[in-house]
């Protein structure tokens, strides 16, 4: 099989834009993503970043007054490749929703018709493309919440979304996504609405049914603790950009962009206490407006004057490692990552040995 | 279901009765009497008085009222129809009043369902702007001026629908008494409808459910329409209460022989036992139909089926 074959999707240069009374919103300035089969990508960055709205963009639902001006959204499935940008909303519903591309949204409590039984929705959801009878989806719905963990699939057929749990809900919402077995499952924060000890087992849900199934998975999140445990690589947005991406180890262990050397400095450590919890200073720039050079630049320690002039091309670091920044740039000067995060990244790697090792 | 069932129908056996009760404390508040009449002698009058009873203690004219209303006698009148039952004179009149209130609580729901849907759907400035105005028009705007616009129009210069209630056809002649008491009803429903539509149309469900590729018709019945349905419920009960007091003004102005006139004419009239009769009769109507949205509610609503027990 070639490589080409085994990307299940390509977004390029996608760019959408709000328009809002007060103006235009650039809320995707350029999205580039490649996602392979059976592989997990994590899309981190801060609210509004555009993290959200880059795939809704492709599912066809974003709100009406998002405009996409530009880019496309290849999918690629057995020998075909459709653009997703390009494809009517009734065509979209008939071949790709659901069957193709499936999504798990943010918040459980909302995500679930409050008036219609778990089973109801299930088994609406079942014969929405397939005309089975009514029996067999009743099964078949029955399987799918004993294969999200649901231990009494039976009972909870019959319930309504407020007599479950949130976890519960989450994992109903997952057996919907999963029930016309589709090729790439969007998980949009699906733990970041949950309590801590149920987002675990949210995500050794997610995690045990992609690799059972062989699914493609977009998970968005802001959580870095979430990305180190479920995905195979990392993008890294900032202002509807991508501005590094690469596999975990490269994104953890050899950040290059001094703003993913700011998100993982602003994640707690249990075991420092004394250390003050970082944040990176400054707020993200007003989609608003024109933005010249990087975007990042303003809240940037390191950066240079060109930084402010011209927007940094993607540096290709290694075969999987890419950064948008102009200190990659063979040009510039060398700049260390600051020591604390360096210090920290020589301890997760000393953790991560003692764990393989004991 | 069953329990919370039998607990609103008790509750609305009780309401009725303290209702009952109020209404014949004000009674007794009126001034005059159905006797105010020069001709009369105080022993005529305290004659009269005493064959109907009203010479007794307030308490004790109230439970022998009750008693007897029990059994179905609602007591006769004094005197616009001297010495009649009202009973009689309810079973010609009521089902007229229930007919035409039913038919234009139903008939404005189902409009301003479908207008609201529609509002809510397409999204257009032309059809905002229109929307709009004809709510507006329909909210502001007392339902006996829409009587007087359509019975000149529709009545006099198009003559298409009779202008006064006739006996040989009486759903064609009570279209136009119909239609002007549904349009607040319909604008009202249109309004809460298009807003509530709005926001589930957006909301994360139907979002999911779009996701899952799921036909439109299937979203917007399943999904849209249910949702949207609910808080269209708990309108519809205030909007009862303008469909009532307006019913009263349009009865006398088509003619119609209903309950409205009736009302109208025994407080003119300070006749009692009709006026406490005939209000006891609204209220009882006006409960009922709570009852009835209450069911409605449990059906569309499974949060509500479960008595508010948490699981």
């Amino acid at each position: 099989m070639s490589d080409i074959a085994r990307i299940v999707l390509e977004v390029k240069d996608l760019k959408v834009t709000f328009r809002l009374p007060t103006g235009d919103v650039h809320a995707i300035r350029g999205l580039d993503l490649t996602l392979e089969e059976n592989e997990v990508l994590a899309l981190v960055g801060e609210s509004g970043s555009g993290k959200s709205v880059g795939v809704k963009s492709f599912m066809g639902i974003l709100p009406d007054n998002a405009v996409i001006e530009s880019g496309e959204a290849l999918f690629h499935d057995q020998d075909q490749t459709v653009d997703l940008l390009k494809m009517k909303d009734s065509v979209r519903r008939k071949n790709i929703n659901g069957t193709k591309i499936a999504i798990v949204f943010q918040d459980p409590m909302t995500s679930l018709n409050p008036t219609m039984s778990i089973g109801a929705q299930l088994i609406t959801v079942l014969r929405s493309h397939k005309k089975i009878p009514k029996k067999e989806a009743y099964a078949r719905g029955i399987e799918l919440l004993r294969e999200v963990g649901i231990t009494d699939p039976e009972r909870t057929m019959g319930q309504y979304p407020h007599q479950l749990s949130g976890g519960m809900r989450q994992r109903v919402v997952i057996a919907i996504a999963l029930s016309q077995d589709p090729k790439l499952l969007i998980c949009d924060e699906p733990t970041t609405a949950l309590d801590v000890t149920i987002q675990q087992r949210i995500l050794e849900l997610l995690q045990s049914i992609q690799r059972a199934r062989g699914l493609s998975i977009i998970f968005i999140t802001h959580n870095l603790g979430v990305v180190s445990k479920i995905a195979d690589k990392v993008a890294v947005m900032y202002a509807g950009k991508v501005i590094e991406k690469g596999t975990v180890f490269d994104i953890f262990y050899d950040p290059r962009h001094p703003y993913t050397w700011g998100l993982l400095s602003a994640v707690p450590e249990l075991s420092d206490s004394k250390q003050e919890l970082y944040s990176i200073p400054g707020t993200p720039p007003d989609l608003s407006k024109e933005i010249t050079g990087d975007a990042f630049a303003p809240r940037n320690p390191y950066a240079m004057e060109v930084d402010f002039k011209a927007e940094p091309p993607m540096f290709k670091l290694s075969n999987t490692h890419y950064a948008a920044t102009w200190l990659a740039d063979p040009r510039a000067p060398k700049v260390d990552i600051p020591p604390e995060l360096a210090e920290r990244i020589r301890k997760m790697k000393q953790e991560a040995k003692d764990y393989a090792e004991g | 279901m069953g329990r919370y069932l039998r607990r609103r129908i008790i509750i609305s056996i009780s309401i009725l009765f303290v209702i009952l009760l109020i209404l014949f404390l004000l009674m007794q508040f009126m001034p005059g009497s159905p006797f105010n009449d020069a001709k009369l002698s105080e022993e005529q009058v305290a004659s009269l008085k005493e064959s109907y009873g009203l010479d007794k203690p307030v308490i004790v004219q109230f439970f022998r009222y009750i008693g007897k209303m029990l059994k179905g006698d609602l007591g006769v009148s004094y005197s616009i129809a001297p010495n009649t039952p009202i009973t009689s004179l309810l079973v010609n009149r009521f089902p007229v009043t229930l007919r035409i209130g039913f038919l234009s609580l139903i008939f404005g729901t189902l409009a301003g369902l479908t207008l609201g849907l529609i509002a809510a759907f397409f999204r257009s400035r032309i059809i905002k702007v229109i929307f709009n105005i004809l709510t507006l028009l329909g909210i502001a705007v007392p339902s006996y001026m829409f009587a007087m616009f359509f019975s000149w129009t529709l009545g006099y210069k198009c003559n298409i629908f009779p202008m006064l209630y006739d006996f040989r056809s009486p759903m064609f002649s009570s279209a136009m008494p119909i239609l002007a008491l549904s349009l607040s009803v319909m604008a009202v429903i249109g309004q809460f409808t298009r807003s509530e539509a709005e926001d589930v149309i957006k909301s994360d469900y139907v979002l999911l459910a779009k996701t899952t590729g799921m036909k439109s018709s299937t979203i917007i019945i399943k999904y849209i329409l249910r949702n949207s349905l609910i808080p269209v419920i708990t309108v519809m009960a205030s909007l009862l209460v303008s469909l009532l007091t307006g019913s009263l003004v349009i009865e006398k102005m088509f003619a119609v022989p209903g309950i409205g006139g009736l009302l109208t004419t025994a407080i003119s009239s300070n006749d009692y036992s009709v006026v406490i009769a005939l209000s006891f009769v609204y209220s009882a109507l006006y409960i009922v139909v709570m009852l009835i949205l209450d069911i409605l509610y449990c059906v569309v609503d499974p949060r509500v089926r479960l008595g508010g027990k948490p699981s």
